[in-house]
């Protein structure tokens, strides 16, 4: 022991470095100026390839708006009339007029409703069943559950009005198929898997361990999952719920299939639309997409006001 | 008491065999190891969350192993609280007493108790958004304490307070403990947090629980 000499052997991994001390390392030292113009480059250009595709969205929007002014104002020009009348003399006003828009309107309202709470009643059960639980045949059952949403939808359509040829479904086919109840059940088939995803993102961001504290203070499952879990996941639910309603309202090609294009009967918003611009009322079609982003976006505030409500009583 | 017979558990990959302790009634006892050592393994088997494959769990009088979690009587405070954060806290310390159907001016008064125990009386309307890490603690302990449960299950309650508040948790669990007389399993990888509370104190190292107060 007393033959070897102190050693440095704390250094030992890095010998040559320690032995030159401070010796300037191989290459340039980044300079604050370069840093600086480099993060500049960077986050103008995300800026603007980000950007990009919000300005494709608004310009859409104002497009629509901008086409509907000018007809609008078209009208005053041609036929002489008074500025005040463009408020009943406008391609909106036209189109909430026209009975068969009118109709349309409540079927999309009330079947896009109708689906959405369907579609968060079944994703409920089973975003909590595949976050919670380890089964066999789980990963089956999550690529089983992406298929409508990558399916393409007139194929969802199709499959749709095919099944309805097979019992027990065929018993049923002449009350649901090319009736109101196509129209929902069309809607469900594509918007319940986005909530069933929601609501399994929502559940895996719960902490378990409530649920477990709820079981140890003398709960069942049941009550621990509708006294702790459901409160928890009541955002989770809203989000659910609106994503399912809007993906309804936007739902077409299924619809073309499995309910037809019947006016007055299972016409929505965008069969309205498709119907409109066969006959080439262009303005009528853009007037209807107009009430359909109105809808959306009230829908949205609706359910953002309802969800930050909640939070702040928090 | 608890009695943790010849204990043998596994946990995915991990696994846990032929372990043994027993903290007599009434009396404070901490399990005291590494992260990773088994110790919340062992504690989620007191409770029932987690199934024993071998081996007894004995809780008072009674052998619990295989009973459901939800009528063992163990009084839970996990790690982070676990709190509700729809509920105010008046609701978790109201919450195992609903389950039961207590009529409410009982539960009104138990409310009151623990609030006065846990020193929580102004608190009792706030929701658990923006309660500071001790406060949480607080009430999560008296969640755990409302049924006066026989036994009560910690673990790593105070992991995740400063240094300040975790000595005066310590005082607020030893003293409670003491007011109560609930058999207590804490389970911490904290050696002061040990030597303060334990009146029995348990090493796990390497699987094995080896009992360190009072020597046996």
């Amino acid at each position: 022991m007393s033959s070897t000499p102190p050693t440095s052997e704390g250094h030992g991994s890095f010998p040559e470095s320690s032995a030159e001390g401070h010796a300037p390392a191989p290459g340039r030292e980044p300079s604050a100026s370069q840093i600086g113009i480099s993060n500049a480059v960077f986050y103008a250009l995300f800026v603007v390839m980000g950007g990009t595709y919000v300005v494709l969205i608004v310009g859409m929007l104002i497009a629509d708006a901008a086409y509907m002014t000018e007809k609008t104002f078209d009208g005053i020009t041609s036929e002489g009339r008074s500025l005040l009348s463009v408020i009943s003399h406008n391609p909106i006003s036209t189109a909430l007029a026209d009975k068969r828009i009118q109709h349309s309107i409540w079927l999309s309202l009330i079947s896009c409703t109708m689906s959405a709470v369907i579609s968060v009643m079944i994703a409920i059960p089973m975003g909590y069943l595949i976050s919670r639980h380890d089964f066999r045949g789980k990963r089956l059952l999550d690529a089983v559950l992406d298929i409508p949403i990558v399916l393409p939808p007139l194929v969802i359509g199709l499959s749709l009005l095919i099944l309805f040829q097979f019992p027990p479904f065929r018993w049923i086919a002449r009350d649901v198929v090319y009736q109101v109840p196509s129209v929902v059940l069309a809607q469900f088939s594509v918007a319940c898997a986005f909530a069933v995803r929601t609501m399994k993102a929502t559940f895996d961001h719960i902490n378990p361990r409530c649920e477990d504290v709820a079981i140890t203070l003398g709960c069942s499952r049941a009550q621990a999952f509708g006294w702790v879990l459901l409160p928890e996941a009541e955002r989770g639910i809203l989000t659910a719920f609106t994503l399912a309603w809007a993906r309804s309202l936007g739902e077409f090609g299924p619809l073309l299939i499995f309910s037809g294009a019947t006016r007055m009967k299972t016409e929505v918003l965008s069969t309205s639309v498709f119907l409109e611009m066969n006959v080439g009322d262009i303005e009528a079609a853009v007037a209807v997409s107009f009430i359909m982003v109105m809808a959306a976006v009230v829908v949205l505030i609706l359910t953002r006001m309802i969800g930050s409500n909640h939070h702040a009583i928090q | 008491m608890i009695q943790i017979e010849n204990l043998s558990v596994r946990a995915g990959d991990f696994r846990i065999q032929n372990v043994s302790l027993t903290v007599p009634s009434g009396r404070y006892g901490v399990l005291m190891g590494k992260t990773g050592s088994g110790k919340t393994t062992i504690l989620e088997t007191v409770l029932g969350l987690r199934d024993a494959s071998m081996g007894r769990i004995v809780l008072g009088d009674l052998d619990v192993t295989g009973l459901n979690p939800a009528v063992r009587g163990v009084g839970y405070v996990p790690q982070d609280g676990a709190l509700f954060s729809s509920m105010t806290v008046r609701d978790h310390l109201d919450f195992a007493l609903m389950i039961r159907k207590t009529p409410k001016p009982a539960c009104q008064q138990r409310v009151e108790e623990l609030a006065e125990l846990l020193g929580i009386e102004n608190l009792l309307d706030r929701k658990p958004h923006g309660l500071s890490g001790g406060e949480r603690q607080r009430v999560a302990l008296g969640r755990a304490l409302s049924f006066q449960p026989k036994v009560l299950c910690l673990d790593e309650p105070l992991s995740a307070l400063d240094d300040d508040t975790r000595v005066r948790m310590c005082d607020l669990l030893s003293d409670v403990q003491k007011k109560t007389g609930t058999t207590t399993l804490h389970v911490t990888h904290n050696r002061d947090e040990a030597e303060r509370l334990a009146d029995y104190l348990f090493r796990i190292r390497d699987g094995q629980i080896q009992q360190v107060r009072p020597e046996s």
